[in-house]
């Protein structure tokens, strides 16, 4: 038995991390692929000339700016959490952890902030076709980070490519390290989750500005362009949420028994749609499922086996992993009806109701809610591991007294809802300010980037 | 070339807190002297630093993050001992961090509040930075001495921090903005300069190592430069800002260039009193290096990629060179 000083700093610490990364991921979600849509709106100004796009971009880069800083400063405190609450990670694999994060640090990191000042105030300073470099260069720094962020994590659900001496891991291949068996799957999985994340905010808030009486033509634009890129996303996002859980199921199949609930291992066994999975009994109440569909949907045959917990040794616990996987699909089957049924207006009725209007307002976050749930599944679903079969949770934490990681925590979730609060406020009260701005006329079209364009010999 | 690895990335990460203390400093100074009772002030010192906040901050990622995978041993010891300071370290980091974006986005009554935050939050950075590199020095010893010297650290590096954003604020601004940052970059030049001074006589008396390494025949003669020529260097910006404005803003640059080689003079002092060790008198760089084989990896990222780094840089200083302008999105 663990020492109760100590299990207690531990589950501190637990809680911490996860509100501090929770907190964290809700801006790189939306900054990786806002990051690339602000490209996507720039290019489109450089090309035609036409103002709207400007106008969009001009709105949203400064949603960008915020969701960046918060960004920013969340991340900062994360590089520290390894050091004050987890010195056993570093000290067990710091060999592989230490460089995939020296490389984000001096591939990303820096590019990112760099070019983000120019990106937002170096307009009027720097030729256009530099500032819509530096555009994309902020998009490419934002998503190598995502790269190098989840190579790491893929790594610690799925090592490979290393061998350990004295209880150190120590690098043997790293190609293998860095293309572990995860990783493809995660990292598309949460680049599309992104893309998804920042549609419906780009939607939401589009929406809100034309129930609020906006007449310009700047939300129209931007909330078709969100829409469609949701509804193109949303089913390449299913068949790579499908990938990921197959992949799953060959390397921590005690994860997707899990997500399942399935305890006795079983030959055809049901979806459970619904259920309260009870760890004391070891059995599922109130189980309500579709026959044979799980084993068909993970192993594609009508009869294939599917390991149930009492299997493993080790197991996390079932009731979060159950509970987030269907809170993640269930948006995720949102998010596809309302990204699809507004399309089908905005392509045959030429405009939006009213109540669509209010549902994608009301689904302007609808993107974090899924990804946290999805990020909770993965995480928890890979205790009481930290490094998958290397080191446990508990084998990492810090000496330090409880006391004090009880105050911090304290503190850092005060902080956090209050940034939170005010952050989601600012949002709408940029989309109701800008409602008051006027839009724009002839005399505001811009030259395009491209002289070519123009039909000019020089 | 391998085995000297530990020493190579202690004097990388050692090059990344100087830039760190430069570069963020003079953005924290900034925040800590902005006027409560002008706006408009407010606004332009804000501007002047906008552009380059956020990469200034990157160099601490970049030091903490050497620290973490170059010297994983020395970064559990240096933050579980830290804890506290640390997190008010991150707490003020985040205040001044989001304040920046929430001031110029949130409705225009609450500016003044994100604008206190925004003080608040470059003061507790910057006195929490001080406070821990004076726990650091004295290996963490946990004697009422030693924390003692912590809080001078503080106070100094707050002074410090405070000087240099007013000489940035002298070459990036004008009028009656330039005339209030002389005045504050003075008064927190003599009090960095006291503690410099306090500093430098207390070390060599509770460090019989560092005592050794300066005050015997010949070093003593060598170093002996050091402090002269912190000496001149505080006097000379001391006259210039007494002067400020200068006919035709005549080597507005002075100041900060100034006080920007008093950062690296100063940063030369620790480094020599307490090169190899990472932790001082606990560790050595060489005992809390992490394997040969990862450290090659990084430091052939950190060849090709830091140059690209300080070209960029280098870069984004000079669209935005000269006196800052309103900042606006486009």
């Amino acid at each position: 038995m663990m020492d109760p000083a100590l299990a207690q700093t531990l589950m501190l610490s637990r809680m911490q991390f996860a509100a501090n990364i929770s907190f964290h991921i809700l801006f790189p979600t939306i900054t990786i692929a806002l990051g690339w849509m602000l490209f996507y709106f720039k290019v489109r100004h450089d090309l035609s000339g036409h103002p709207v796009w400007l106008r969009i971009y001009r709105f949203w880069v400064k949603v960008f700016a915020l969701s960046f800083a918060l960004g920013v400063v969340s991340g900062i405190t994360m590089s520290f959490q390894f050091g004050t609450n987890w010195p056993g990670f570093m000290q067990t694999v710091g060999n592989i952890a230490g460089p995939l994060l020296g490389y984000e640090v001096l591939t990303a990191f820096f590019m990112e902030a760099t070019f983000l000042g120019i990106m937002l105030f170096g307009m009027n300073r720097v030729p256009n076709w530099v500032h819509t470099t530096s555009t994309a260069l902020v998009a490419i720094g934002t998503t190598l980070s995502a790269f190098w962020i989840l190579v790491l994590n893929s790594w610690m659900h799925t090592p490979t490519g290393y061998e350990l001496i004295d209880g150190v891991a120590h690098v043997t291949s790293w190609k293998e390290v860095i293309f572990n068996p995860s990783m493809p799957y995660r990292l598309s999985h949460m680049l599309l989750a992104s893309g998804l994340t920042a549609s419906f905010l780009v939607a939401g808030i589009s929406a809100y500005r034309l129930l609020k009486g906006d007449t310009k033509a700047a939300p129209r634009y931007a909330l078709a362009t969100a829409v469609f890129v949701a509804s193109l996303l949303m089913p390449i996002q299913a068949l790579v949420g499908d990938l990921h859980g197959l992949n799953t199921l060959e390397h921590q199949p005690q994860k997707i028994a899990a997500i399942e609930a399935v305890w006795e291992t079983e030959a055809g066994a049901p979806l459970v749609l619904f259920a309260w999975p009870d760890e004391q009994s070891r059995e599922n109440r109130y189980e309500l499922g579709v026959p044979y569909l799980a084993s068909l949907i993970l192993t594609h045959k009508v009869n294939g086996e599917i390991i149930g917990l009492n299997a493993f040794e080790h197991h996390p616990p079932v009731k979060p992993l159950f509970f987030g996987f269907r809170l993640m699909v269930g948006l995720g089957l949102l998010m596809m009806a309302a990204s699809w049924l507004s399309t089908f207006y905005i392509l045959r009725r030429h405009q939006i109701p009213v109540w669509l209007l209010r549902v994608l307002t009301g689904m302007t976050f609808s993107g974090w809610l899924a990804s946290l749930a999805g990020w909770y599944v993965t995480e928890i679903g890979r205790q009481p591991w930290l490094v998958t079969g290397v080191l446990k949770t508990a084998d990492a934490v810090t000496s330090v007294a409880g006391t004090q990681v009880g105050v911090s925590l304290a503190l850092y979730l005060a902080l956090y809802a209050f940034l939170l609060i005010a952050y989601i406020q600012t949002l709408f009260y940029l989309a109701r300010k800008s409602i008051r701005v006027a839009e724009y006329d002839d005399t505001e079209t811009t030259k395009p980037g491209l002289r070519f364009l123009m039909g000019q010999a020089s | 070339m391998s085995q000297y690895l530990p020493e190579v990335f202690l004097m990388l990460m050692g090059f990344s807190i100087l830039l760190y203390a430069i570069l963020d400093g003079y953005d924290l100074g900034v925040g800590m002297i902005m006027p409560q009772n002008n706006e408009a002030h407010r606004d332009t010192m804000i501007a002047s630093i906008g552009p380059f906040w956020d990469a200034n901050e990157t160099w601490l990622v970049l030091a903490v993050g050497i620290l973490l995978i170059a010297f994983p041993m020395a970064h559990g010891l240096v933050f579980e001992a830290l804890y506290f300071p640390t997190f008010l370290l991150l707490l003020g980091l985040i205040l001044r961090g989001v304040s920046f974006d929430f001031r110029a986005k949130a409705k225009d009554q609450h500016k003044g509040r994100w604008d206190l935050l925004f003080r608040l939050g470059s003061w507790l950075a910057a006195v929490m930075q001080g406070y821990m590199l004076g726990r650091y020095v004295t290996g963490f010893d946990s004697g009422f001495a030693a924390h003692l010297f912590a809080v001078l650290s503080a106070l100094c590096v707050s002074a410090a921090y405070a000087y240099i954003g007013g000489a940035w604020l002298v070459m990036k601004t004008t009028g009656l903005v330039q005339q209030r940052a002389a005045f504050w970059a003075r008064r927190a030049g003599w009090l960095a300069a006291l503690g410099m001074l306090t500093i430098s006589v207390v070390n060599p008396l509770i460090s019989a190592d560092v005592a050794a390494r300066w005050l015997t025949f010949p070093a003593v003669f060598l170093l002996v430069p050091i402090p002269l020529m912190c000496l001149v260097l505080l006097v000379a910006v001391d006259r210039y800002l007494a002067h400020v404005p200068t006919r035709d803003d005549i080597g507005c640059w002075f100041p900060f260039v100034a006080v920007a080689f008093l950062f690296v003079l100063n940063f030369f002092g620790l480094a020599y009193s307490y090169f190899p060790d990472v932790v001082p008198g606990l560790l050595s760089a060489r005992d809390a290096a992490s394997s040969t084989a990862s450290l090659t990896v990084i430091f052939y990222g950190v060849a090709v990629v830091l140059p690209f780094i300080l070209l960029y840089t280098a870069f984004a200083y000079r669209v935005f060179w000269g006196k800052t302008q309103k900042l606006s999105y486009y």
